[in-house]
């Protein structure tokens, strides 16, 4: 069953080069309706305000990171089930361990490409 | 006959031996003799080899501690605190804002690019998202090299503060002791990790599938 690729996505990242390269890889892949923030306290309002399915976050910001934005949205009634998958240039596993008990939906290091995005997305979407 | 332990400077000496003996009966003279002869050799001034070779030992910690001094005085005029190490971290600072200005009018171009797609016909309009992909997945190299960067700055930073620190200990006119700016929050990352070392995306998704 195909996913919907027309639901809104939050792209977090406080490097903006990132923002543009990850924007312009979801349009490779169909997923048009993106918007940005450049850190955690914005996404977090932005999540709130909209009608996000899904969220993709860089971990290495500041002041909030990414895994603190991710138990936020776990932390939130109405955000606690929105896919979020993480990216990070650093791949240790205490920190896919710590993700993954924050809650994280998936995991992708960096540099990554258009097919691991799209696989990851997939997995974690609703299909159908 | 006067007691020759009766002087004014032996009585102690005298008593001490004596209680020795009332404590130790079995004990020998020879062997108070022998404690007696090791005292007086060590007050005749002589050092023994032992000492003689600490004693050197130390001269050469001095020489060191001089020797480190005058380094410290000559680095503090080739200026590495003040000048160069600032120096070395703006010029990576830069080199991260050239590749990020460059990253960016690449990533414009390659948008131009797949707007222009829209107007060829499929074929060539899904070659030319293909080539674009390729460039936006290769441009995030940008966001890695300018995260190892910002380590090696980092780094520089916390050689600087000691430099400066070393600097205001020993030299005549000390520096301002250097606070570190190691700002950040712990729970961020330490940036990219060496790809020999690194875990890759297959086993990060090991890993994440070890929780199902």
């Amino acid at each position: 069953m195909p996913i919907d690729r027309s639901m809104n996505v939050l792209i977090v990242d406080d490097y903006k080069t990132m923002l543009r390269i990850i924007r312009n890889l979801l349009k490779q892949i169909e997923f048009h309706n993106v918007e940005e923030a450049v850190e955690g306290a914005e996404a977090l309002a932005r999540l709130r305000a909209g009608n996000f399915g899904l969220v993709i976050s860089d971990w290495n910001m500041q002041p909030m990171t990414g895994l603190q934005l991710l138990q936020e949205v776990r932390a939130d009634a109405r955000l606690k089930s929105t896919p979020f998958i993480m990216i990070t240039a650093e791949s240790s596993a205490e920190n896919v361990v710590a993700a993954k008990r924050a809650g994280v939906s998936n995991y992708i290091v960096k540099p990554f490409n258009a097919e691991t995005l799209r696989d990851k997305i997939e997995r974690v979407l609703p299909h159908g | 006959m006067v007691d020759r332990f009766t002087g004014s400077r032996v009585e102690p000496l005298a008593r001490h031996i004596a209680a020795i003996r009332a404590r130790y009966p079995n004990a020998k003279p020879e062997w108070i003799a022998d404690v007696v002869r090791i005292v007086a050799m060590s007050l005749d001034r002589k050092p023994s080899f032992r000492q003689q070779r600490l004693l050197r030992e130390i001269a050469g910690l001095e020489r060191t501690i001089v020797d480190a001094k005058y380094e410290l005085a000559a680095l503090r005029g080739y200026n590495i605190h003040a000048s160069h190490l600032p120096t070395a971290t703006n010029e990576l600072d830069d080199i991260v804002a050239h590749t990020a200005s460059a990253t960016h009018a690449i990533l414009e171009n390659c948008e131009m690019l797949d707007n222009l797609a829209a107007e060829l016909p499929t074929e060539q309009a899904t070659g030319l998202h293909e080539a674009t992909t390729h460039i936006y997945e290769a441009c995030s190299f940008q966001d890695i090299t300018g995260q190892r960067i910002a380590k090696v700055v980092g780094t520089l930073k916390t050689i600087e503060a000691k430099v400066a620190n070393i600097l205001a200990t020993f030299s005549d006119s000390p520096l301002e002791p250097y606070a570190m700016d190691l700002h950040g929050s712990h729970e961020l990352l330490n940036g990219p990790q060496r790809p020999a070392t690194a875990m890759v995306q297959s086993e990060i998704d090991q890993l994440l599938a070890s929780f199902d």
